[in-house]
């Protein structure tokens, strides 16, 4: 598992940076894996959420850069692996073989800057299968640098990768803007500037003093004429017929079976996370391991050093201590739930199924002012509210971005803790489990449906490429799952700690008992649940999932559990999320956003409890 | 007439793209004016499903509404 830092930074001086530059989907991630072993250092570029990612090997430095479709500050992303890029003293390109099409035009790109550089031809095994074959050499030729066929998830190819990385090559730079680059370089330094420049980069000629030259669409149109040109005397296809994947592929698409297929998928997941993950895997964990050899362990442990009773011994194993309710939480019962849910994501993004729910649905969405891309943090969301905040920056307008967080931070229940609300809601029977998801669906088509009609400006249109249908790798598929879960722990547990320790002291100080005094006519009154309810909204501040974590420690009537669930669902996003919310956003619209959040937790939550107790 | 127009199996020539960001996007991706094109599916008032070569692409039916196209022979195997 790679060590995920922080705080500490490699020391940078005097290494050879190496720059890894790639389209989405490249296998980028693993090919960093592969190439640098286990010890990475993740930061968050300057002024940024972008994270980039570093090695230090021998004398090298390894960078890794977000996965994008072409340097053209288009958005975040662009602009970082742009000056990650310009500042590279070596270029490996990793692009995908079954996509050279698409993944080449990046590569001119890198190319035409100037610097020195490597082709990974990547997942080659993969092209092969879908009857493709890759003239490597040709391809070498034609660019005039290194190319080198891989298989990043079972390092194949590394070593020849590494033969080629010793002599990288500056590479043959296209007729339409070479004389332009020599021209410029004296005025602008590098290739790499004037490059960026002639594209009309804003920032760059900025930094020059001078205005974008407006010539950005005719090197673009040359250059995809000149990776056309490659791709076809480089790519043989020799097995054109419809193959398994192709039709499955289409079958997707096509709302008559695409649909039940969406839902039995995502009853599927339902299935695995809700049932066999909540139930049966939590109840081992939570409950066998935690709940009755954990936690009896610690209280004894500590009770031998410090006295129960004590303001110290019931901060750190009462309740909700923070060795003892903290750690059942983060291990027993979110660590299953969180690993099941990356799991069956991870399937998904790896088959090539996401883009193609996202064209499926993308009428829907426009309803709601987003576009079928809007699909992906939404259901990221489901993983980690605060992982798909971040990725609302794949949408192409701010309105958008504004419209997916606010639905994202309100509606959407994180595996965490969705995990526990099926938990409990399952086994009520499916009426109850019909009224939550309306209740809760409403609430998402109602903010919507208000937010495209009140934002001003317009949402752009869908244009996605849609990937191959293919079998996901094992490998690939746990190691991302690993990955993924392994973060999600190391951002929670903290969390979590520190909550439980808030409400550790407001418990042995009385002030726990006085705000579920204060707020019994909220919790009582409106929303018919028990006073201790204000306890696990108070709890669901820090987390919502701890909340919902909290009520599940209650006993409730089926009526009481889907209203304190509907109202923990549309509750405040955790401390993490409104975080980066900040980041994203501003602080005006997050504040508001969380606001609204607290206000339609109770509005909605009220009238569920109105009909439903 | 424009994409949007188009129905399953047809092949076009993509003649006119209006925004300036959508056919610096679409260029990256590979479709430019005077690419060729075979539509591989229509969803009802949804997307229009593109194939070119490799490569598949879903556009929006806003966007394709914003696209002229020339229609060429149909093609004669329909899946």
């Amino acid at each position: 598992m790679p060590k995920h830092d922080h705080h500490t930074h490699v020391d940078t001086t005097g290494l050879k940076r190496m720059v890894l530059v790639g389209n989405p989907n490249a296998g980028k991630s693993v090919f960093f894996n592969a190439l640098t072993g286990m010890y990475v250092d993740v930061s968050n570029f300057p002024g940024t959420t972008v994270e980039i990612t570093q090695a230090k090997i021998g004398g090298r430095l390894y960078i890794d850069t977000p996965g994008v479709y072409g340097i053209s500050a288009f958005n975040d992303e662009e602009r970082v692996t742009r000056d990650v890029a310009l500042n590279a003293e070596v270029i490996i390109n990793v692009v995908n073989a079954a996509h050279l099409e698409r993944d080449l035009f990046l590569t001119l790109q890198c190319l035409e800057m100037g610097i020195p550089m490597v082709v990974a031809v990547n997942m080659i095994d993969e092209a092969e299968h879908l009857g493709l074959k890759i003239d490597l050499d040709l391809l070498s030729h034609l660019l005039g640098v290194p190319v080198v066929g891989t298989v990043a998830v079972e390092k194949q190819g590394f070593k020849e990768l590494e033969i080629a990385l010793q002599q990288p090559k500056v590479g043959l730079i296209g007729a339409y803007v070479a004389d332009d680059l020599n021209r410029l370089l004296d005025r602008l330094g590098t290739k790499g500037e004037a490059l960026l420049y002639l594209e009309d980069d804003a920032d760059v000629a900025k930094r020059h003093g001078l205005k974008p030259p407006g010539s950005r669409e005719k090197i673009y149109l040359a250059r995809r004429e000149r990776v056309n040109d490659i791709v076809h005397h480089v790519v043989k296809e020799n097995n054109t017929k419809a193959k398994f994947a192709t039709v499955l592929g289409r079958l997707m698409l096509k709302p008559l079976t695409g649909i039940p297929m969406l839902l039995a998928t995502l009853f599927g997941m339902y299935y695995v996370i809700g049932f066999f993950i909540a139930q049966t895997v939590v109840g081992v964990t939570e409950e066998v391991i935690m709940l009755e050899r954990y936690e009896p362990f610690m209280r004894n442990l500590v009770g031998g050093f410090i006295a129960e009773g004590t303001v110290l011994n019931t901060l750190l194993v009462g309740e909700f201590g923070v060795l003892t309710m903290t750690i059942t939480y983060v291990f027993g019962l979110l660590l299953p739930l969180v690993v099941g849910f990356y799991l069956l994501l991870a399937i998904l993004e790896d088959s090539g199924y996401l883009p193609r729910i996202a064209a499926l649905l993308d009428r829907a969405l426009t309803g709601i002012g987003l576009n079928g891309r809007a699909v992906i943090p939404m259901i990221l969301g489901f993983g980690c509210v605060t992982m798909a905040t971040i990725t609302t920056r794949l949408l192409g307008t701010s309105r958008e971005r504004l419209i997916a967080i606010a639905l994202l931070v309100i509606t959407i229940p994180c595996s965490a803790q969705l995990g526990v609300i099926v938990g409990l809601i399952a086994p009520l029977g499916w009426q109850h489990v019909a009224s939550y998801m309306v209740a809760v669906f409403a609430t998402f088509v109602i903010i919507g449906v208000v937010l495209n009609k009140v934002l001003p400006g317009k949402s752009s249109d869908l244009l996605i490429d849609l990937p191959p249908i293919r079998l996901p790798r094992v490998e690939n598929v746990l190691k991302k799952t690993m990955n993924k879960s392994y973060m999600f722990i190391a951002e929670a547990a903290p969390l979590f700690a520190i909550g439980a320790f808030i409400i550790g002291v407001l418990e042995v100080t009385g002030a726990l008992v006085a705000l579920q005094n204060v707020f019994a006519p909220l919790t009582v009154g409106w929303l018919k649940l028990p006073k201790e309810a204000a306890t696990a909204f108070i709890m669901g501040i820090v987390r919502r999932d701890f909340g919902a974590a909290g009520l599940a420690d209650m006993s409730l009537t089926a009526a009481q559990t889907v209203v304190a669930m509907v109202t923990i669902t549309l509750f405040v996003p955790c401390i993490a999320a409104v975080l980066v919310m900040f980041k994203e956003r501003n602080w005006k619209e997050a504040s508001i956003l969380w606001i609204s959040a607290f206000a339609i937790a109770f509005l909605v939550g009220g009238i569920v409890a109105q009909v439903v107790i | 007439m424009f994409m949007s127009e188009l129905k399953r199996g047809d092949r076009a020539t993509v003649k006119h793209i209006a925004s300036e960001l959508i056919r610096a996007q679409a260029i990256r991706f590979g479709i430019s004016e005077g690419s060729e094109v075979s539509v591989e599916e229509v969803l009802p008032a949804g997307p229009v499903i593109l194939r070119r070569g490799t490569m598949q692409y879903a556009i929006g039916r806003n966007l394709a509404q914003q696209i002229q196209v020339e229609s060429r022979m149909r093609e004669k195997k329909h899946a």
